[in-house]
């Protein structure tokens, strides 16, 4: 069946190439505030790859929050114009805009095992700067900060070596340069 | 697995959950769905007048007969009119699937023709919600909007289709098992506690059953048993406005409703109680009053199938969470099973205790020759109509006190109410639902004629189907209900409670092709309702009462049990004594 014929809406646009972007928001830091940011994203089918929120500016109590979506250019475009629209929002920035932003992200990874499985992880930790943050005889705790594929290319090497579970902040990014947001 | 169209899945599952009527109307997002319930004849369309109406049947459905009610509303306008709706049945716990029409999957988030974003609108007034984006998911999404609609604590469920959803075609299949994979709420209660409770009830002195909707959610079984328990152990028993019918208003045992509006002898028992036994209440604030002064001897125990509904007005000693039925079905075995003996001496005097409490006679009324007083009309509507097959649905305001009051239910799903959200509108499309339900069965809605006014045209309804529900208003021209709080709290100033035009409600009816009676003299008041319970057609009856009535008892908001108010018709204090010591001497 042709569906544009029997439907009073037009039809899809010629698709554009999906692109990752990260953005940064600064928000009051309001009850609520993330409750609207998020339900803007679920409301109008938006995606959120990661999100990470925390107050950084204390005595104005502004909140940044980072934001990794996907979405064609104009897709992208709209969820800024309205990130921007909504009355608790100072700020919103593309880092992604003029070319790579610095990203990082933190995890905690527990493995568990005895014997040469436990030596490989100590060494593959070594190899990926991981802290070892808590251990017993048989357990470690890995602290490892870096761009979200180190991160996860560290979590598979784990896997076979006993992986227990992970625990990861999201992105946190930041702008190049000499400038601010 | 079946090859078909989005559309023909969302019929396809509603049948197969055995979904007889669904209440609807039409719009450009779900056309494709009204395309596919053209020219079947596996599940019943009512077209309702307003979206609101739509889900109020659905929930008068439900709650009469225990299943899903089903509703189908379009897009935007459709879907914001069904939202009062959707906050009534999640206030109530009513089991309910509600289908919305959405813009295609490319325009949402576009502000598209007709677009609200449903789910983000629905989310706090649905236990959950979906937006589907994949005509794979669909199935599965319906087959579990059911399943989670009506277990655990019943609720609505909304689920969002875009149009393009609607036309794309997939395989389906109904899932054989079903196993959600975080949601499993909990019935069966731990054993261990059920004992505790046991051995509680039969060591109290001054125990008393405090029991609510939940024993009507669970179903049948969980009113048959809580009627063998109360039979049993011998206790009173009283119940929220949501549980009427749980057990029958005609035994000794019963002390009727409890609360802002309850009798002297339910608030006083659960003042003065040294256990109560909650069964599926939720210690709501027309309950409690003020908190700190809320039955402060006692201790309490708990049943409720949601772990959030305990501990969260009040702290209770016991907590058992599982369904009513399952914990009551324990519960009489143990208690038959144990060799423990109650304290029959202390119940004895408890029980002369509460009978000093009933000799208030607090539902007494001054009754007139000159006018209709609206409790007698409810009175004489309920000794009209005893013994037969009937459904009770309300609006709200003090007319749905009154017959809460005095209306005497004796089996659970007949009494049909707004309890939590008090939707005034809500009971004349309840009526039309439960009506369908029990199509030879007397439906009857007492009305305010202001609620009614909400969702008047649904009699459009009633009549294209041939529902003859009856809708009895009691005309006191007044929003009594906050008449009587301006007259109480705020100095009798009446500010806009008096509605100053009203329609004839005879012509109105005529003018829906239904029947209209109007009765402005307690003389004529039998024969009236005579006449009415004749008509095999909707009913409008204009019962015109007085205009200053108060409902009493009352407990002002935020105002402890001992603080209750009477109406002058109820006993004195000092006249009970005496009247008391009389027979005691
Ligand atoms: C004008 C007005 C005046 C009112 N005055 C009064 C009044 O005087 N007295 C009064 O009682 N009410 C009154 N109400 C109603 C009041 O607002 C509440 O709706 C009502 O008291 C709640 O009843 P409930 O505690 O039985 O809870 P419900 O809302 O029926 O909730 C049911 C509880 O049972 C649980 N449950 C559900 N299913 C199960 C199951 N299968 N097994 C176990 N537990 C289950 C739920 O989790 C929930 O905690 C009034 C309402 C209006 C509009
Ligand atoms: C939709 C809605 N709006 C407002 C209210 C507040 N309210 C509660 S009772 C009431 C008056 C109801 O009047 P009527 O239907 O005539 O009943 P009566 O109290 O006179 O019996 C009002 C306005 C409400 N419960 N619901
Ligand atoms: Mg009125």
């Amino acid at each position: 069946m042709n569906t544009a014929a029997t439907t009073h809406y037009p039809a899809m646009t010629t698709s554009q190439q999906v692109e990752s972007r990260t953005l940064c928001v600064l928000v009051d830091n309001e009850p609520g505030v993330l409750a609207r940011v998020i339900g803007l994203f679920s409301g109008r089918g938006y995606n959120i790859d990661s999100l990470t929120v925390s107050e950084t500016e204390h005595e104005e109590h502004l909140s940044r929050i980072t934001i990794v979506t996907r979405g064609t250019p104009m897709v992208i475009e709209q969820i800024k114009n309205q990130l921007d629209r909504l009355v608790p929002v100072h700020r919103v920035v593309d880092l992604t805009s003029g070319g790579p932003a610095l990203q990082r992200e933190l995890a905690m990874v527990k493995v568990r095992g005895k014997g040469e499985h436990r030596m490989e992880a100590l060494r593959l930790a070594d190899a990926f700067r991981a802290r070892v943050i808590d251990a017993t005889n048989e357990s470690f705790v890995f602290e490892i900060t870096g761009a979200s594929d180190k991160i996860e290319s560290f979590v598979n090497l784990m896997r076979p070596l006993g992986l227990v579970e992970v625990s990861r902040t999201g992105i946190v990014a930041i702008g190049r340069g000499p400038e601010g947001m | 697995m079946t090859d078909m169209t989005g559309a023909e899945m969302v019929i396809a599952a509603l049948a197969d959950q055995g979904v007889e009527h669904i209440f609807g109307y039409p719009g450009g997002a779900v056309l494709p769905i009204y395309d596919a319930l053209f020219n079947q004849d596996r599940v019943s369309h009512i077209l309702v007048r307003h979206e609101q109406g739509a889900v109020h049947a659905a929930e008068g459905y439900a709650r009469s007969t225990g299943k899903v009610g089903a509703v189908l509303v379009t897009s935007g306008p459709g879907a914001t009119n069904a939202v009062t709706g959707l906050t009534d049945a999640l206030c109530d716990s009513v089991p309910l699937v509600v289908i919305t029409g959405q813009v295609p999957t490319h325009l949402i988030g576009n502000d598209a023709f007709q677009e609200c974003d449903t789910v983000g609108i629905t989310r706090p007034c649905t236990k959950y919600n979906y937006l589907v984006k994949n005509v794979a998911d669909l199935p599965r999404v319906l087959h579990e909007a059911f399943h989670i609609a009506a277990s655990g604590r019943p609720g609505p469920v909304v689920v969002d289709i875009p149009k393009d959803i609607q036309f794309a075609k997939g395989a389906y299949s109904r899932p054989r098992e079903f196993q959600h994979r975080g949601y499993r709420p909990k019935t069966k209660g731990d054993l261990d506690k059920i004992k505790e409770a046991v051995d509680m009830m039969a060591a109290a002195q001054r125990p008393l059953f405090y029991t609510g909707g939940g024993v009507i959610n669970s179903g049948r079984a969980a009113s048959d048993l809580l009627r063998e328990l109360v039979k049993l152990t011998g206790f009173p028993i009283t119940s929220t406005l949501m549980g009427l019918g749980a057990f029958p208003a005609a035994d000794r045992q019963w002390l009727g409703m409890l609360g802002m509006h309850g009798t002297w002898e339910a608030n006083w028992s659960m003042h003065d109680c040294d256990l109560m036994i909650a069964v599926g209440a939720r210690f709501d604030d027309r309950i409690t009053g003020r908190l700190d002064a809320f039955s402060p001897g006692s201790k309490k125990i708990h049943i409720d199938i949601d772990p959030s509904s305990i501990n969260k007005n009040v702290k209770v000693d016991l907590a058992i969470v599982g369904d009513c039925a399952h914990v009551l079905e324990d519960m009489v075995r143990l208690w038959r099973a144990s060799a423990l003996v109650p304290d029959k001496k202390a119940l004895e005097a408890w029980w002369t205790q509460i009978g000093k409490w009933r000799a208030k006679n607090s539902l007494a009324y001054r009754n007139s020759n000159e006018i209709i007083k609206p409790q007698y009309a409810i009175q004489r509507l309920y000794e009209l109509t005893k013994g037969r097959d009937i459904y009770i649905t309300t609006e709200v305001g003090q007319h749905q006190m009154w017959a809460a009051q005095l209306y005497q239910f004796q089996e659970p799903n007949r009494w049909m109410t707004s309890g939590g959200l008090g939707t005034m509108g809500y009971g004349l499309p309840a009526a039309v639902g439960v009506q369908l339900a029990h199509p030879n069965s007397l439906v009857v809605d007492i009305a305010g004629e202001a609620s009614v006014l909400m969702t008047m045209q649904e009699m459009s309804t009633a009549v294209q189907y041939d529902l003859p529900i009856k809708v009895f208003i009691i005309n006191n021209r007044y929003m009594g209900m906050v008449r009587q709080w301006q007259e109480l709290l705020h100095g009798g100033r009446y500010a806009h409670s008096y509605t100053e035009a009203l329609p004839d409600f005879v012509k109105l009816a005529e003018a829906y092709h239904a029947h209209g009676i109007r009765c402005e003299h307690p003389g004529e008041l039998d024969e009236k309702i005579r006449e009415m319970l004749k008509v095999n057609k909707p009913v409008l009856f204009d019962c015109v009462v007085d205009p200053a009535e108060n409902c009493f008892p009352m407990i002002p908001s935020g105002r402890p049990h001992n603080e209750m108010l009477l109406g002058d018709a109820a006993t004195r204090v000092e006249d009970a004594v005496t009247e008391e010591g009389k027979v005691m001497v």
